[in-house]
């Protein structure tokens, strides 16, 4: 299952189908409690709040975790490094002599790789669930960002995909050439920067002419009106709900059981 | 200010007076003192040599053209008796790259952009979206990906979505230059329809003349220093200035330029490289499992132990096309035809040896491999480019130098370096040059170069080598009848020459100039 099938899926679930300015703003809600809180527990209950929405949204969220795997393994690995290197005390459970694990250290590192997972997740369901246009309406329209940057930025972000098409059709172009023969780092980094500049002038053209299109049609003449308008619906308050229920609970179950602790505590 | 403009007038009417541009740092005006009076619906077709300033007369009209230094520009233009700069919107403009005109990612968004712009109320903007579509022939849902359309459908599109705004001036700049024959000719028939429905104005860049002939009445060519050379009534011009067109090397009806006589057919000639039973596809393994595939291969190949090349395929994919068997011949052509979409591209890349088969084999015979491996992805760059020379469809994507000299002397001092060739012969090098036109630009940089003139260095850079089989993609895809000429006299000398020609192709004036065996794909 690749990223662009579960973001198919994803956008016709209940989360998916959620205005997408509310989905931004629910998720900088819970990211922002978690980044601004350090122990396990707050991280624990906003991850698990997050699956439970997920799922209730008709979403595996294992399956997501496996499939995003670069970033479960990055939250795995710091977790690990962190029980490696954290000076905590408790029960010694290993000692390699220089490396010592203890019942501490291991709490440490499991929050780390919670708290990873946790604020990583928000951004991305956000991402997956919502289709760039919506967002942008909404940004524009509901949250008045200036439409000009709005729009010019979704514009560039639909020849993101044309780059990475033709970042493979540049690599079998200069084999044809007999370029690329250098093993070793610096004949590949000599050859990748060729490459990238051949990419960038070709993006850079790119640019102008869309720049041209869309003068042509009148962008950044004056006031503008909107084809398409942001719909507010149920669904939006049981996303935005969800999210808040999350952020409040996973904050407050901590303060009561006595865990919770800032960052800078 | 648009308001300016009378709104009840259907077509606008253009007027240059004296009117000129002359870019900083050029020695020669783009254009020079050009006068017409562009009357109210007519339909003009704009022609002259590549370089002769008609996009730069475009651009000025449609109000997008940059004055760097605000003295380029001379004379008088002006649209509806306003400066065009202020009257956006009663000027439609589309250019002839189908990839940077689609702006949003529906069709529907795409085609209500200009109207959004244009501030009309959103009551209106759907209705007008669903006709202009209608009109274009693009019968799309308004939510389906503008990623997923054909360039003939992008450009299309792009027309939907200017037409939309009721322009009173329509301005094409070479709109079907990256677009297949059946492309070109539903876009013509698309503009045709919009035109006479809505009485605009229409100004139409093209060098291939016999595909707007019927929809233009008056026709308006430019000399090479910028000047009105003809302006008049379609027939009278394309009539009187037959031949001044055919040496600016416009496609004008009925003429194919003079080339020299290809060789002989000859079914007994040396084969070089053989497919049998090939499958092909653009979906490939990871580039490096396609290296480490390369490395483990040889060293197979270096012991003279079995090849096992199958154990990567992926049998889950779809080829683009299928069951191909085919011989490229020693001084023989061989041309890949076939619908967009029937795998023309994908064939060549992998009889090149730049993409592995999904079935069959690719097989080099000892005539070709010498004593490299007879499969050709199994070859090193420097191997490969003094056996199979490949010519991508965008030159530019093959650019690697800073000098057009350099770029040509890239690839023996590749070969020379790794131990594969002679060097870089200078006789070569000064004899391409000159065969080319390209002397008295060696020392300028590819990327500052004409569309003719890159297109012919991408194919000089590839001869420098002297590869025994050349694979052209489209290779007079969008190009003058003067190019046109230079490239295939180009070809029938490697063909003489005993070099196997293989050319992807829509072109069947080439296929005729080169004599080449034709391999339909997808029949």
């Amino acid at each position: 299952m690749s990223v662009t099938t579960i973001a198919d899926t994803a956008r016709f679930s209940p989360v998916g189908r959620s205005n997408a300015v509310i989905k931004l703003l629910g998720a900088l809600l819970i990211t922002a409690v978690l980044v601004v809180s350090a122990d396990p527990v707050t991280s624990g209950i906003a991850l698990l709040g997050q699956l439970l929405l997920l799922s209730a949204a008709g979403q595996k969220p294992l399956r997501l975790l496996l499939t995003l795997w670069p970033i479960t393994v990055a939250a795995l690995i710091s977790g690990w490094g962190t029980a490696m290197l954290s000076p905590e005390g408790g029960t010694v459970l290993l000692n390699l002599g220089w490396i010592t694990v203890t019942t501490g250290s291991l709490a440490a590192g499991a929050a780390i790789a919670l708290r990873g997972l946790a604020i990583a997740l928000p951004g991305i369901t956000v991402l997956l669930t919502t289709d760039p246009t919506d967002l942008a309406d909404g940004l524009a329209q509901t949250l008045r960002l200036p439409e000009r940057f709005v729009l010019a930025s979704l514009a560039a972000l639909r020849l993101v995909e044309v780059m990475v098409k033709e970042w493979s059709v540049l690599a079998s172009a200069r084999r044809a050439r007999g370029a690329g023969n250098d093993r070793g780092p610096v004949g590949m980094a000599k050859e990748f920067g060729g490459q990238a500049f051949t990419l960038l002038v070709q993006s850079l053209r790119r640019a102008t002419r869309l720049a041209m299109t869309m003068e042509a049609r009148g962008f950044g003449a004056g006031k503008r009106t909107w084809a398409r308008v942001p719909r507010y619906g149920r669904v939006d308050l049981y996303t935005g709900g969800a999210a808040v229920l999350i952020a409040v609970s996973a904050l407050s179950v901590s303060v009561l059981l006595g865990t919770h602790r800032f960052i800078w505590q | 200010m648009t308001s300016h403009v009378a709104v009840d007038q259907r077509g606008a009417e253009v007027v240059l007076t004296e009117f000129g541009w002359h870019y900083p740092g050029r020695e020669q005006p783009s254009l020079n003192s050009v006068s017409a009076h562009i009357r109210p619906g007519e339909r003009v077709l704009l022609l002259g040599p590549s370089g002769a300033g008609k996009s730069t007369l475009l651009h000025a009209m449609a109000g997008v053209e940059q004055d760097p230094d605000g003295e380029s520009r001379s004379g008088e233009l002006t649209v509806n008796g306003v400066d065009p700069r202020d009257a956006r919107g009663a000027v439609g403009f589309m250019h002839q790259d189908p990839e940077t005109q689609v702006i949003l990612a529906r069709v529907g968004d795409d085609v209500a952009f200009g109207l959004e712009n244009l501030a009309v109320p959103r009551e209106q903007i759907w209705a007008r979206v669903g006709a202009a579509l209608a009109e274009v022939g693009l019968d799309l849902p308004l939510d389906h990906s503008t990623t997923e359309l054909s360039g003939g459908q992008k450009q299309r599109l792009a027309l939907a979505g200017t037409m939309a705004m009721r322009p009173q001036l329509l301005l094409l700049d070479e709109p079907t230059a990256s677009v297949g024959e059946q492309g070109a000719a539903e876009l013509r028939d698309a503009v045709e329809r919009a035109v006479a429905q809505s009485g605009t104005t229409m100004i139409v860049v093209e060098h291939r003349v016999g595909l707007w002939e019927s929809v233009v009445d008056r026709v308006i060519v430019l000399n090479d220093d910028g000047r009105v050379a003809f302006d008049g009534p379609t027939r009278e011009v394309l009539g009187d200035a037959r031949e001044l067109l055919q040496r600016q090397g416009t496609w004008v009806p009925n003429w194919t330029p003079r080339t020299m006589a290809p060789p002989a057919r000859d079914e007994q000639a040396t084969p070089l490289l053989e497919a049998r039973g090939l499958a092909v596809s653009r979906t490939q393994p990871g580039s490096r499992t396609v290296a480490r595939r390369r490395r483990r291969e040889r060293k197979a190949w270096a012991k003279g132990t079995p090849t096992q090349a199958d154990i990567y395929r992926n049998e889950n994919v779809i080829p683009a096309a299928a069951d191909i068997d085919l011989s490229v011949r020693a001084g023989q052509a061989l041309a890949i035809t076939g619908e967009n979409g029937a795998g023309k591209s994908t064939l060549a890349l992998t009889l090149a040896g730049l993409l592995l088969p999904c079935a069959g084999t690719v097989h080099a015979t000892k005539a070709l491999a010498g004593d490299a491996p007879a499969d050709p992805s199994l070859w090193e760059g420097t191997e490969l480019i003094t056996r199979i020379g490949s010519v991508f469809q965008h030159p530019e994507h093959q650019f690697l130098c800073s000098t057009v000299r350099a770029e040509l002397e890239y690839g023996p001092h590749q070969a020379a370096r790794r131990g594969a060739g002679p060097g870089v012969d200078e006789e070569r090098i000064e004899s391409l040059l000159a065969r080319l036109g390209l002397g008295g630009i060696a020392d300028a940089n590819p990327f500052t170069l004409s569309g003719g003139q890159k297109r012919r260095l991408s194919v000089a850079t590839v001869l420098a080598s002297a590869p025994d089989v050349l694979i052209l993609d489209e290779p007079t895809f969008g190009q003058d009848a003067q190019t046109w000429r230079e490239l295939v006299d180009m070809l029938v000398e490697e063909l003489e020459r005993g070099t196997a020609v293989v050319a992807v192709t829509h072109d069947r004036e080439l296929i005729t100039a080169l004599n080449a065996v034709e391999l339909r794909l997808g029949a």
